[in-house]
């Protein structure tokens, strides 16, 4: 299995928007493909396709339970805890865990020689599978409000494709911190998404700057060309990266995205566009020793 | 009465939105650019844009260490595997019968160089980011900039709200805009806990509408009960129509709408805010109108 990351460091630049139109476009030429919304915190890719929920299955972590009774207010666990989670006043006798700080890593179940702590799982979210009109598997990943971070969903979700399509489509978080890095960090190849604006600039620089950290081959997508300037071509050349694909502003196409249709399914000239990213990417990238 | 006036006067206000790019970032700036003497603090740190548009004078620069990543010593490592057996994280793994440590799953707890009997781990620190201050044409800007790749942009946004906040005591300046992060995770929740107002800006599209609805659940989950602002509101006027419904269902308040305009674009590549490029367009005019509502609700 390929798998291709659609990212931007820049929010709304159209990672949606792209990773859905290339997933219609795979299945609609018969290439089995799965579609994986990696936007844990704002998922929705989904709500492009008819599909029906296949299973849900819940990502949880562990979080410390203290028996009072055993407690011998030792305070090891505070000083073993990096994420300060537990509050601890030992003249007074309170001890408390604050579970929102916590990460699960186990530590003070490690330092407790007392026998005074044990855990218990609490939920991050959900991993649902979703199966489209031509049984073809979306998953997504989606925390519960009020989970700090979406990592373990995300990395949950990329672990439950099933491997019998030939290629992953993984819509990557914005950003460049943890959310962006789980996810393009599994990825074989990645398609950063940005407009020809300073912010889009910006941020574009700095998610090439991880991808080339992390050794991974990658391309752009300048959406909204026309809008903004050609700082982003000029870099592009410069700097000998891949320019995959250019999709000019278009109000037409901004509107069929807000209501959920897909470009490529209106106008087969947006397929074509789309086979030809895939096109590009495997005539550098198809030879790579990927696992099928 | 200086202090009391302050105390008085003062307000935080968060502009957040869910969806990435409705339009936080240039709302942000012409509500910064219509005040005399603001303080902007840029908390989207993973993306931090805005000092791109105000050239901030950097006046403070402060290192940032956003957590610690476990490496091993090779030379004292005995390959005993103790540590991936205790490793949470998936971190530790096997490599040509050798034990690595993946820098990126690493999640810095600790545990692993606590428990290693040959003291073979050792942590580092991710010294890479930084915040920093500084003055622009009207007031002062925090921004944090998070190394790409570097984790707890949490922790970095309340630093930079606390330093804010400091600049905010030592000019008595009344108002703090903090720019906030996509999403509804860490950096937004530290950018909302504790302010006098939160904004969303959504747009009429199917993910605008998701996503305003998880980022207000977010929000309330926080004790804070957001406003609205439609951006783009004529790119599809039954989305706008449904979102307006659930905000008046939800009781929440449409602070106030604005149609798509290109000028912002064109305002932002010249470097300046809309209301600044353009003070008497429909965009400026209607921004305007909804700032002085935002000051006044107070």
């Amino acid at each position: 299995m390929f798998k291709i990351a659609i990212a931007s460091g820049k929010g709304g630049t159209g990672k949606t928007f792209i990773a859905t139109n290339l997933f219609y476009t795979l299945l609609k030429n018969l290439i089995n493909a799965v579609l994986v919304d990696c936007d844990a915190e704002a998922p929705d890719a989904v709500a492009f396709f008819k599909v029906r929920q296949f299973n849900i299955t819940e990502v949880t972590q562990l979080i410390p339970v203290i028996n009072k009774r055993n407690c011998t207010f030792c305070s090891k666990c505070h000083e073993y805890c990096n994420y300060n989670s537990i509050f601890i006043l030992p003249p007074v006798k309170i001890i408390q865990v604050i579970e929102d700080l916590c990460h699960g890593c186990g530590a003070c179940s490690v330092a407790c020689e007392f026998n005074a702590i044990s855990e218990k799982p609490v939920s991050l979210g959900h991993i649902t599978k979703y199966l489209n009109v031509s049984n073809h598997f979306l998953i997504e990943a989606r925390t519960n409000i009020g989970v700090m971070s979406p990592a373990k969903v995300i990395k949950a979700a990329i672990r439950a494709i099933d491997n019998d399509a030939d290629i992953a489509l993984l819509d990557s978080p914005p950003g460049t911190s943890c959310p962006f890095i789980h996810t393009v960090s599994t990825a074989d190849y990645i398609i950063l998404v940005t407009e020809p604006t300073p912010f889009g600039l910006s941020d574009m620089k700095q998610s090439i700057e991880v991808l080339q950290n992390l050794n991974k081959p990658f391309g752009v997508i300048i959406n909204r060309a026309g809008l903004g300037n050609r700082q982003v071509h000029k870099y592009l050349l410069d700097k000998d990266i891949d320019l995959l694909l250019e999709i000019p502003f278009s109000k037409d196409i901004a509107c069929l995205y807000s209501k959920g249709m897909l470009a490529a399914e209106k106008d087969t000239s947006f397929e074509g566009q789309m086979l030809e990213v895939f096109e590009t990417i495997f005539a550098k990238n198809g030879n790579s020793n990927y696992q099928r | 009465m200086r202090y009391l006036k302050q105390f008085l006067q003062k307000m935080e206000i968060a502009i957040i939105s869910g969806k990435g790019g409705t339009g936080k970032s240039s709302i942000c700036a012409a509500f910064a650019t219509l005040s005399k003497n603001v303080i902007v603090a840029d908390c989207d740190v993973d993306s931090a844009n805005l000092y791109l548009l105000f050239n901030p004078a950097q006046e403070e620069k402060e290192v940032f260490i956003s957590g610690y990543k476990a490496v091993i010593i090779a030379s004292k490592c005995t390959n005993c595997k103790i540590c991936m057996e205790y490793c949470r994280f998936d971190a530790i793994f096997l490599k040509d019968d050798e034990v690595k440590i993946s820098k990126i799953a690493c999640d810095g707890c600790f545990l692993c160089s606590r428990i290693c009997p040959e003291n073979a781990i050792k942590m580092v620190r991710e010294n890479k980011s930084y915040m920093y201050s500084g003055s622009f044409r009207n007031g002062k800007m925090v921004y944090g900039r998070l190394a790409p790749g570097e984790e707890n942009s949490g922790k970095l946004v309340n630093m930079v709200r606390q330093k804010a906040k400091e600049i905010q005591k030592t000019n008595g300046i009344e108002h703090i805009i903090l720019d906030g992060p996509p999403g509804i995770g860490c950096p937004v929740i530290s950018t909302i806990t504790g302010v006098d107002k939160v904004l969303i800006v959504t747009e009429p599209t199917i993910s605008g509408l998701n996503d305003l609805v998880r980022v207000t659940g977010t929000v309330i989950k926080s004790d804070r009960k957001p406003s609205v602002i439609i951006n783009k509101c004529d790119l599809n006027s039954s989305m706008t129509n449904k979102i307006l419904e659930w905000c008046d269902k939800n009781e929440i308040q449409a602070e106030g709408m604005l149609p798509f305009d290109s000028e912002i674009v064109e305002s932002m590549l010249q470097g300046k805010s809309i209301t600044e490029y353009d003070p008497a367009c429909g965009s400026s005019k209607k921004i305007r109108k909804i700032w002085d509502k935002i000051l006044n609700d107070k």
